[in-house]
């Protein structure tokens, strides 16, 4: 089997340096990672902020340096020849609007293609056909600085197609666009990489839906380590015979969520406080534990005002892995 | 390793073949877009008309006041065509290197550009050619302006064009490669770096011979000017239009053209040298520092 992404040991720490005197201090962002990623395969990256995705595709596209361990990209060593990499591979990161301004879309575009070695023609053609599938079809001709940040990003969705990498990078391709728009970009992701035979795909994501319905393989990391690293159903097989419950109750007033997490039965609690009422979920190792969940919950005086049980998603698969959800680790900071 | 995925080898376009005449192309066509961008005549007129020609004409306020209005003096010329020349200076070397700072912060597309199969080097030089031709509009005009209102002895009969064009062209790739060396030093700064092209323009001036002889400057400086091409091509270009008043000048008088071109020659392919060099090391360190995308908030 071909590898498109192989890497190995990469690991990168940030110096930061703070106010004068304190002594520089250091920030691992990526910490030996071992990734396989195959030729042909939609791969996802899937973690919270600050995880260290970006920083991962920073690596892997020669923007960026690590701090140790090795990487290779459709066939070639990043650090010792980046540059048989580079006309391989493109690069899209979302949620920024990046772009000459003064150009027009088409001209922004057409002269990525030439660049890239790509003859007018064919160039002018395929921007045509891929403007057309972003729903830009009719912005051809203007200045780019009068596209919305939106519309901007989907130039740019096009820019990284536009060049027929063999592998491509999608940093949060589908941030900041709507949820049609969004819909349509995941939709063209999964039929390109369906239709091209050879070419890979790694997106990143903190998107559980995108990483579980897109993605053939995601990989979970958090904190600078891959944690796991399968396909969406296998990810969550292991829970599969877990029971999953999602609860609204009245506001836990104080009482956290650990003393469920203490009951027998129960393997993780998340909670999240809402204006006026809580949500806990519940990984359960078996069903008949919920009888004791809410035998607890009789007695501390909270009500149940809404109870699901539902599949696992790869959001358990996280918390099940981290033992909170993305979006504590995400509040928690770094 | 390279078994494993040598499938790829055989797919490859072999090494990228006609990356740099196309880098260098279609770089000069950004350029281009980007400085005859001059959706306002108006903002166009300041920067190429009257922004160089009242530069010269607070150096000849300078020179008269200084003089009694000595114009007839030969130092007059060679101030002169020393101060119109030096936009040259401004407009490609610092040009070039404020590229950098374009792309990366204003536009933010230098990861982009940098993760192209281009040759960045190649790249930013191609991005001053633009520079290169609004620059020569501000020159003409200054120097036409210094012609027909100052009585610079300049007879287009008998300049010795040949001269020009050679020093031009050494000139320009002389500052092409002035340019990539502070653009390479831009990479790996990312605060305040946006007078970098200007100061180090604004620096060069003093030691260049552009509006006085180096014998002026203090003996321990003079060293300084001698080893910048700058200054033999500065020479050049003046003997190459106003061939026997510049000559009338100490500095430089024992050389011949042919040695001024000569040295112009050396110091440049040492320069170009330098700039690669500092090139492939800013690049290293830029990618270790992870300040390719960098944007600093300003
Ligand atoms: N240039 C930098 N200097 C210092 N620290 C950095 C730099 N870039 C990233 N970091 C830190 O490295 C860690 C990983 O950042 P990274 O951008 O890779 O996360 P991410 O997974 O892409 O997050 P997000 O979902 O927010 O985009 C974070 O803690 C971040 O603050
Ligand atoms: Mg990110």
């Amino acid at each position: 089997m071909q590898q498109a992404i192989f890497t190995k040991k990469l690991s990168r720490i940030y110096k930061l340096r703070g106010g004068k005197k304190t002594e520089p201090k250091e920030l691992i962002a990526l910490k030996d990672v071992d990734l396989e990623v195959k030729q042909g395969e939609l791969f996802g990256l899937l973690g919270p902020n600050g995880a260290g995705k970006t920083t991962l595709i920073k690596i892997l596209t020669t923007l960026l340096a690590p701090s140790s361990g090795e990487a290779w990209v459709a066939g070639h060593n990043l650090s010792t020849d980046p540059d048989r990499v580079r006309p391989l591979i493109n690069m899209v990161s979302g949620g920024e609007s990046s772009g000459y301004g003064l150009l027009t879309v088409r001209e922004n575009l057409w002269m990525f293609a030439q660049f890239y070695g790509i003859p007018s023609q064919v160039a002018n053609q395929r921007i045509k056909d891929l403007l057309e599938v972003v729903g830009l079809g009719d912005r051809l001709n203007t200045k780019s600085s009068d596209l919305s940040t939106g519309l901007r990003q989907k130039m740019n969705i096009v820019r990284g197609f536009l060049t027929d990498p063999e592998v491509l990078f999608l940093d949060e391709p589908t941030l900041g666009l709507d949820v049609g728009a969004s819909r349509d970009v995941r939709r063209f992701i999964r039929s390109w990489v369906d239709q091209n035979e050879g070419k890979t795909l790694l997106l990143t994501t903190h998107y559980m839906v995108e990483a579980d319905e897109l993605c053939d393989r995601v990989a979970i990391i958090n904190n600078g380590q891959v944690l796991a690293c399968d396909t969406p159903a296998r990810l969550k097989r292991d829970l599969q015979k877990d029971a999953i419950f999602r609860m609204e109750v009245s506001p836990l007033n104080g009482a956290g969520a650990g003393v469920f997490e203490r009951l027998s039965g129960v393997r993780k609690v998340t909670h999240e406080a809402k204006d006026g009422s809580s949500t806990l979920e519940f990984i359960l190792a078996e069903e008949d534990a919920l009888g004791a969940v809410v035998n607890t919950m009789t007695q501390q005086d909270i009500h149940i005002l809404n109870l699901q049980k539902r599949e696992p998603t790869l959001e358990d698969v996280f918390v099940s892995l981290t033992g909170k959800s993305m979006a504590e680790v995400e509040k928690s900071g770094d | 390793m390279t078994t494993k995925t040598s499938a790829y080898k055989h797919s490859l376009i072999p090494q990228n073949p006609g990356w740099l005449p196309r880098t260098f192309r279609f770089a000069a066509w950004l350029g281009w877009q980007i400085e005859s961008n001059w959706a306002d005549p108006f903002v166009f007129a300041i920067y190429s008309v009257i922004k160089p020609i009242s530069s010269a004409a607070i150096l000849v306020v300078m020179y008269s006041v200084i003089t009694k209005g000595a114009f007839e003096n030969p130092v007059f010329p060679y101030i002169y065509l020393g101060n119109a020349f030096y936009i040259y200076v401004g407009a490609i070397m610092a040009g070039i290197s404020w590229a950098v700072i374009e792309d990366r912060e204003h536009y933010r597309m230098l990861k982009y550009m940098y993760i192209a199969p281009l040759h960045y080097p190649t790249y930013l030089l191609g991005r001053g050619v633009a520079r290169f031709l609004t620059g020569s509009i501000s020159v003409f005009i200054t120097i036409a302006f210094g012609v027909l209102f100052l009585n610079v002895p300049l007879n287009i009969y008998a300049a010795d064009w040949g001269l020009f064009f050679v020093s031009l062209g050494l000139g320009v790739l002389m500052l092409g490669f002035m340019g990539l060396l502070l653009g390479s030093i831009t990479m790996v700064i990312v605060n305040h770096v946006w007078f970098l092209g200007e100061a180090v323009a604004g620096a060069l001036f003093l030691f260049s011979g552009a509006i006085f002889p180096l014998e002026v400057l203090p003996a321990w400086l003079r060293p300084v000017g001698y080893a910048m091409p700058l200054t033999y091509w500065l020479e050049l270009m003046r003997r190459a239009l106003i061939g026997d008043v510049a000559r009338a000048f100490p500095t430089l008088a024992g050389f011949s053209n042919m040695e001024l071109i000569g040295i112009l020659l050396a110091t440049t392919a040492v320069i170009g040298l330098a700039a690669f060099l500092t090139y492939r090391y800013c690049d290293y360190r830029a990618r270790e520092l992870g300040y390719i995308d960098r944007v600093t908030n300003y």
